[in-house]
């Protein structure tokens, strides 16, 4: 959810994107994140842990931590949290319907 | 591709802006490194207003001060910006850092002398379902509402009543998020007591002697279930309580990101009052490795004033060493290290002095 108005801080957007995410379009703004896109559409999951199978989502969010890590255009991995959404990206949630 | 400079500053946010602010006229060859798209570091999600002195920016909030650092560097002709480029790593035999720019083109930076002002990163907390989507550092809350406007949760419980967990709280409310309450391991309350005071009176209550046990949750964080702490920090049987919340925002603390000042085989040593493993460093900022100048924190995690002024320091001292500098050098270092004394004097400073003793020493020059 977005916030519509701040006592302090006047927001700055960029410009309005779609990507996709597991398949389905949303829109974000191409000078943010692409967690924080998806955070903005009330997507929190970002992955599911390798061993466990446990749902991941972001933690530091500066790029320190690598808990955002997902497929982006086919690439695993991405950091997410660092990495700008652009136009037409497909997001894919990491790790999903493997085995526990 | 190769690239040399004559001071190689490692980290963008008011550490290395001062740095480079230092090196301004000196005619020296400054390049700055930084991951980030945009300068300013954890400045940006500042909107307080700082303490301190005049010198220091009180009275501005935090992100125009980084804006008005960033202004200033940007402006001048001996200093070039690489932004979106990590250092990665120190190779000593031919003694280069290496840069990754965009996730795609990598650089070997020869330098004089490096100053490294990496920042630190957040700590986490040990306890069940601590890996939940919805558990979530202080800093990351920050940069989610306040650089890009998206609300962290709905309802969330602060653990962690030092400045930060006490500020982040004050600026949740401003977001408009319901704070439910801030949870404060310790007998008393960590922060300032004027920050403490106005979440009091905005209506937050603060829980001391209190944590967080378990997180509950399916794909996210649904509930917690808290725990009141003894006078020898255990857990007291019987007072677990499970309260809802979609958000648990951490504020236990930051360690320095001293990984490049390990390869730079800088002697080290773990110093809890600082945050973690901290380089030995005189008082100008240079550690055992005599082209290796550190400030902020990294070199012990403390605030941006004494990060600035650690910039400041460092930036002149690297001039110094190079010949480059202005008749006045030495006085102006003087100056700004008698202002980081001035800040900590004091019942408040004394735990960064504890700290301080254990690695000051007297090396190189
Ligand atoms: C919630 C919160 C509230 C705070 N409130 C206050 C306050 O009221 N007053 C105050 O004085 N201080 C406050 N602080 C502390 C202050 O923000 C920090 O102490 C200060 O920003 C430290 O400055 P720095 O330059 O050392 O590190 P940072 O600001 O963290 O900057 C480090 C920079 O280095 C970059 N970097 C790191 N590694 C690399 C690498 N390998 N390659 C390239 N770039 C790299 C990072 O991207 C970052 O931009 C607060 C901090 C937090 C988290």
């Amino acid at each position: 959810m977005r916030i519509k108005e701040h006592p302090i801080i006047d927001y700055q957007k960029g410009k309005t994107v779609t990507f996709t995410f597991d398949g389905v379009p949303y829109e974000g703004f191409d000078d943010e994140p692409i967690a924080v896109a998806l955070y903005a559409n009330g997507i929190k999951t970002l992955s599911y842990s390798l061993k466990y199978h446990r749902p991941r989502g972001i933690f530091c969010c500066i790029g320190n931590c690598s808990s955002c890590l997902m497929k982006v255009n086919g690439i695993p991995n991405v950091r997410t949290c660092t990495q700008r959404i652009e136009q037409g990206m497909v997001i894919e949630t990491q790790g999903k319907g493997v085995k526990k | 591709m190769r690239i040399d400079c004559d001071v190689l500053i490692i980290g963008g946010g008011p550490a290395g802006l001062c740095a480079a602010r230092s090196l301004l006229g000196t005619g020296l060859n400054v390049l700055i490194l930084e991951r980030d798209p945009f300068l300013g570091g954890q400045l940006l999600k500042q909107t307080h207003m700082f303490f301190g002195s005049k010198e220091q920016y009180a009275g501005t909030r935090g992100f125009e001060i980084g804006q008005i650092l960033t202004r200033e560097v940007q402006a001048s002709p001996n200093v070039t910006v690489m932004l979106e480029t990590v250092a990665s790593g120190y190779y000593p035999e031919e003694n280069f850092i290496l840069a990754l720019e965009k996730e795609k083109k990598l650089y070997q930076i020869y330098f004089k002398k490096v100053i490294v002002a990496t920042g630190a990163s957040e700590k986490s907390l040990l306890f069940e379902g601590n890996d939940l989507p919805g558990i979530y550092g202080a800093g990351a809350v920050q940069t989610l509402m306040n650089m890009y406007g998206v609300m962290p949760g709905q309802d969330i419980i602060m653990i962690g009543s030092g400045n930060i967990g006490l500020i982040v709280s004050y600026q949740l409310l401003q977001a408009g998020v319901k704070v439910k309450a801030i949870l404060e391991a310790a007998p008393t309350v960590g922060g300032y007591f004027v920050h403490a005071a106005k979440v009091r009176r905005m209506g937050i209550p603060i829980f001391t002697q209190t944590t967080v046990k378990r997180a509950l949750g399916q794909n996210a964080l649904e509930a917690v279930e808290i725990v009141n702490l003894d006078s020898k920090w255990q857990y007291v049987a019987g007072t677990e309580r499970k309260w809802s919340c979609d958000t648990l925002c951490l504020a236990v603390g930051l360690s320095p990101m001293s990984e490049l000042l390990w390869q730079f085989q800088c002697e080290m040593r773990y110093v809890s009052e600082l945050g973690g493993y901290v380089a030995k460093r005189n008082a100008i900022m240079q550690t055992t490795h005599p082209d290796v100048y550190i400030a902020g924190d990294v070199s012990g995690v403390e605030e941006a004033s004494s990060a600035m002024l650690e910039g400041t320091i460092a930036g002149f001292a690297a001039a110094k060493a190079l010949h480059k500098m202005l008749d006045s050098v030495d006085q102006v270092i003087q100056n700004s290290q008698k202002f980081l004394d001035e800040m900590h004097r004091g019942p408040i400073g004394e735990k960064i002095r504890n700290g301080l003793a254990k690695v000051e020493v007297d090396v190189c020059l």
